[in-house]
């Protein structure tokens, strides 16, 4: 029972990790109805960025907003350069032009910043904390409590505000928006800014639990995408609750799962990406939506 | 006929464009493919690209010492020259660019190749066309041990099952009652080292009380699952063999699961950075064994070392090298030893003459080695190196134990 | 001038290519033909992908998972079961064939985005799938096969034309791979500009539509990733033969992508564009690293910058670059300018009766 209960408390920090990312992705589906494969080296990226301003003297905190704003900028710019030109595209197009983007993000930062291994700080300590006989790290609750804050920022944000209300328009219904005047344009750009904060934040977050190096959220990246579409890939909470669900099975299926094991782990969360598509194909949170011909 | 004329014109450029590049210059008077009076020409795959790019470093540091050595004077006159071609960790681009080196760059040998897989790939190749295929970057216990299939490949550092059965003795010697929990990666590595501990322990590997793979692709925070399993086993041993990453996750999981077994971690992750890293991680590491070969260029202990001091000016010719980097210093050995083979061979600098040497007349002291360890091969013994020394860290450093532990003979 | 004015019909400039890749071999060093096999094997996947993508309409960014299994079929056929390595190669393609069209079921009830994630999931776990059955597929060690020896006749052929040495296996496959090469996109120039072809484009532009104009389009979409699963799958078959060792590292997600690269740069629904790909996907990562620094005319600097930043860098640069600015790819940006330049010089009186030169999209 201890066991089990440990499996499940690890499986939610794991799954917290999974749930940050998958909110930056479900921001950008939000905002323009494609989903960004460049998302978690966007948030590499923007964790090498602190880290680079950490080793020069900056304080965490410091740090930590400087890159949430450069990473708002670097988001715009992106929409703008890349994204832009080809907003109007098949969802091919942009699906492509995110993968070159990745590809191209991964690259610069080995290129940049180099390949070696590198520590991130936390804020949080590294002590434990049980939970009914089960083991915790405050840096996990920290990541929880992180995903938490953004989770409630941008439902607020989307929910609550004109701005939010104007990006939802322009993403869903562009030329009526156009119409009553909101500058579509610029809300998508706005999205992919706010997309890029909030990868920020889950990169700086989930750095020192992994290790900083280009390629580390790459698989992390994976689990998101299942965290996404099993929550409904236009629900914010619904990405929270897919990633600690994601964390919690993945563990227990390797643990209790003898065909599974431990290396057949990334397999169970292809297998939930694909039973969710077919059998719930908008997620436990998502409203299923018309098809427009 | 006009039509056509000026496309059979243009078919004629190419065909004696791509012969013109295709050709190979050849002609000068050698003692074999790519040795001339003034240099010697050795070839390297390595990933710069892939999922080991971490790697690539080493292919430099090897650069760097024939720098030095060049600067010197190089060997016996001649210059060595090193090509390395990037093969991203990837089988199906190391054997063309294995043929490249081979048939156009016309290297001389293959030397320091990365990876069991993508080496694995090109020796069948190697070996039909006698090209010397030293020292690779590996250390699968095949290619000592199936020595008689491939007789012109070589490896160079311990195998893994040699380092497991060191690891048995010394749990045999000092934790006869351990309940031994294994944590290993499920490939030709980690099933290796698995191997070899089990064979160590041999009547006693009832011991392991339990043992759990993680797949290469996807170890990311997801170790907590494989470690509470081995924790709830009973288990107050943890062998972790896995690569740097996971293990500096492993090490930190396990003292966030409130768990502290006696860890033993491998020697290709033991790099006392990585260790630091788990520590500043949260993980309680003083304690924890492995083994070590091989000069750790951060231990204050070599600072007046003169192997150290050799090191240092080497890799200084390596402006993208961080000194204290292991893998630095592992590519600076080997390249002593690709070199000492070279010198060996005198004037009789033929690909069959290096491979005999290497692989059978090998009896060298290495600057970069811990003392006493020697790089020997014999005609019956294909492990140019197989002896090593149990190493323990304690108050952020490791430290040697007892003496060196020479484990040849052990793997048939 | 006056040749440009008669610039050749397109069938003109094919034969042309057939006969530069007939003769290639003959011209070359063996192993060179042995990389040009390897271009030749990825023009055959990119072909594939190319007909799911480019005409249907549907994506997959997991390929490479079929190429794997292409390349395990033969590798267990020859080396468990002893099979004749060339009868293994249209086997490996029905097998990879079936599976495809097994996927293609599920995949018509996903949109283009969901396609997407679940192919490229499905390219993230083959890797790990493969080393599981160990006495099956060699497990994490992969299989090794040995070079198959070109028959007699090939061989003598080869050395009476090039007075060289005899063919050696490297050439055989280039040979054996330009067959298929030639046969595959010979098939597909066919289906592609028949029926077929036609209900693939009207579903790709519309479904609704071309579902009303009583076009089967379940049928036809779950054909097309059957199709499209055959080629990768004599693609892997071949590849396992030229490499002569398959393991799960030679099945990486970056080899989905790599020919994803290849279709697009080549271009999407075209013929030629997947010739073009395969080049540009085998080139462009050796050369990004090689050519540049033996380059003497670029800049030290330039050229230490240029393979730093590595591959991915030009990749990604070119990928986003092809997309934004010539969505056709590299064979539409040619055929375009061929066409333009053909029309112009043939003069006013063939633009003016008003017939618009073929779209390279429908070709």
């Amino acid at each position: 029972m201890q066991l089990f209960l440990q499996i499940v408390i690890s499986g939610m920090a794991s799954g917290a990790i999974f749930a940050s990312l998958a909110l930056a992705l479900v921001l950008i589906y939000s905002a323009m109805g494609v989903v960004n494969f460049a998302q978690g080296e966007m948030a590499m990226f923007a964790t090498f960025v602190a880290f680079t301003l950490i080793e020069h003297g900056a304080n965490y905190w410091v740090a930590f907003a400087a890159t949430l704003g450069l990473a708002f900028v670097g988001g715009v710019f992106i929409q703008r350069v890349v994204i832009r030109p080809v907003e109007r595209a098949p969802i091919l197009t942009l699906v492509i032009v995110t993968l070159g983007l990745a590809t191209l993000i991964n690259g610069l930062a080995g290129f940049i910043f180099g390949l070696s291994l590198h520590l991130f700080p936390s804020p949080f300590s590294t002590q434990t904390v049980s939970v009914a006989g089960a083991a915790i790290t405050y840096r996990d609750l920290g990541v929880m409590a992180v995903s938490a804050v953004v989770l409630v920022l941008i439902y607020a944000l989307l929910q609550r505000t004109r701005i939010g209300l104007a990006m939802r328009a322009a993403a869903h219904h562009p030329e009526p928006s156009r119409l009553l005047g909101i500058r579509v344009s610029w809300m998508l750009a706005l999205g992919w800014g706010l997309a890029s904060v909030a990868g920020a934040a889950s990169g700086m977050m989930v750095a020192p639990l992994l290790v900083l190096e280009p390629n580390m959220m790459q698989t992390v990246i994976i689990y998101a995408f299942a965290a996404a579409v099993l929550g409904g890939i236009e629900s914010p909470l619904g990405a929270v609750v897919g990633g600690l669900i994601i964390g919690v099975t993945v563990n227990l299926a390797g643990v209790y799962i003898p065909f599974v094991g431990g290396d057949l782990e990334l397999a169970v969360a292809f297998v939930i990406i694909i039973a969710v598509v077919l059998l719930r194909p908008h997620g436990l949170f998502g409203r299923s939506a018309v098809r427009r011909v | 006929m006009t039509r056509i004329g000026p496309r059979l014109a243009a078919a004629a450029v190419f065909f004696v464009f791509t012969a013109a590049c295709g050709g190979s210059s050849g002609g000068t008077v050698a003692t074999d493919v790519g040795i001339t009076n003034d240099s010697i020409l050795l070839g390297n795959t390595i990933d710069q690209s892939g999922p080991a790019k971490s790697y690539a470093t080493i292919a430099s540091a090897e650069q760097a010492y024939f720098t030095y050595i060049n600067n010197q004077g190089g060997v016996n006159g001649r210059k060595i020259k090193f090509t390395v071609l990037d093969d991203g960790y990837n089988p199906a681009q190391t054997l063309p660019l294995t043929k490249q080196l081979v048939e156009q760059n016309q290297v001389f040998a293959i030397f320091g190749g990365l990876g069991t897989d993508p080496q694995t790939a090109v020796f069948p190749y190697l070996n039909q066309q006698k090209v010397p295929q030293l020292f690779v970057a590996t250390g699968a216990t095949k290619w000592g041990l199936d020595y008689s299939q491939h007789t012109w490949t070589l490896g160079w550092q311990p195998p893994y099952q040699g380092e497991a059965h060191i690891y048995a003795k010394d749990i045999l010697a000092n934790h006869k009652s351990a309940k031994i929990g294994v944590l290993y990666q499920n490939d030709d590595y980690g099933k290796d080292y698995l191997k070899g501990l089990t064979d160590g322990l041999g009547s006693n590997a009832s011991m392991i009380v339990d043992k759990e793979a993680y797949d290469s692709t996807a170890p990311v925070s997801t170790l907590a699952a494989q470690l509470a399993k081995l924790k709830g086993s009973g288990a107050d041993t943890l062998f972790i063999f896995a690569i740097p990453i996971p293990t500096i996750t492993a090490l930190a999981t396990v003292t966030a699961l409130g768990w502290s077994p006696l860890t033993y971690v491998n020697s290709v992750s033991n790099v006392a950075s990585y260790m630091k890293f788990a520590m500043s991680k949260g993980a309680k590491v003083d304690g924890a064994i492995s083994v070590g070969y091989i000069k750790d260029p951060t231990d204050p202990q070599w600072a007046n070392d003169d192997g150290m001091k050799l090191y240092k000016t080497v890799i200084a010719n390596c402006s993208t090298c961080d000194a204290n980097n292991g893998f630095n210093i592992y590519g600076v050995a080997v390249a002593y030893t690709m070199v000492d083979v070279l010198k060996q061979a005198g004037s009789n600098l033929t690909r069959a003459n290096i491979i005999r040497i290497a692989s059978t007349d090998l009896n060298e002291t290495n600057p970069f080695l811990l003392p006493g360890i020697k790089v020997t091969t014999t005609s019956s013994d294909h492990f140019p190196i197989m002896q090593e020394q149990v190493i323990q860290w304690s108050s952020g450093a490791w430290h040697l134990q007892g003496s060196i532990i020479d484990e040849r003979g052990t793997i048939k | 001038m006056k040749y440009l004015r008669q610039a050749p019909p397109r069938y003109l400039l094919v034969i042309l290519v057939v006969v530069v890749l007939v003769g290639l071999p003959t011209q070359i060093p063996s192993f060179q033909s042995g990389e040009w096999a390897e271009v030749l094997i990825l023009s055959i996947a990119i072909m594939g992908l190319n007909i799911l993508v480019g005409y249907s309409g549907q994506i997959s960014l997991g390929h490479g998972a079929f190429m794997a299994i292409g390349a395990y079929t033969t590798a267990i056929l020859v080396h468990n079961y002893h099979v004749f390595y060339l009868a293994t190669i249209p086997l490996a393609g029905l097998m990879t064939g079936l599976v495809g069209l097994l996927l293609g079921i599920p995949a018509l009830r996903l949109s283009a985005l969901y396609l997407a994630l679940a192919t490229f999931a499905l390219a993230v776990v083959t890797p790990s799938l493969i080393k599981r059955p160990e006495a099956f597929t060699g497990g994490v060690e992969g299989i090794l096969l040995p070079p198959p020896e070109p028959p007699q006749f090939a061989q003598d052929a080869f050395a009476a034309v090039t007075g060289g040495p005899p063919m050696d296996s490297d050439q055989w496959l280039y040979y054996i791979s330009l067959g298929a090469t030639l046969l595959l996109f010979w098939l597909a120039w066919n289906i592609l500009r028949q029926r077929p072809g036609r209900a693939l484009r009207a579903i790709r532009d519309s479904e609704a539509a071309a579902a009303a104009s009583g076009i089967n389009v379940a049928g036809y979409k779950i054909l097309a990733f059957g199709v499209s699963a055959f080629y990768a799958g004599v693609a892997g078959a071949l590849f396992s033969l030229l490499i002569g060792f398959v393991s799960p590292d030679t099945f990486p997600v970056s080899l989905s992508f790599t020919l994803l690269v290849g279709a697009v740069i080549g271009g999407l629904a075209s013929i030629p564009g997947p010739l073009v790909g395969g080049i540009f996907a085998f080139w462009l990562p050796i050369y990004s690293g090689q050519w540049v620094s033996t380059q003497d005319w670029i800049p030290a600097q330039i050229a230490t910058v240029f393979k730093n930043a590595g591959p991915a860098v030009t990749y990604g640069a070119l990928l986003i670059l092809i997309m934004i600015f010539a969505p056709n790819g590299l064979a539409g940006l040619i055929l375009s300018a061929y066409t333009r330049l053909r029309s112009r010089l043939r003069g006013a009186g063939e633009r003016t009766t008003g017939q618009l030169p073929p779209d390279p999209q429908t070709v």
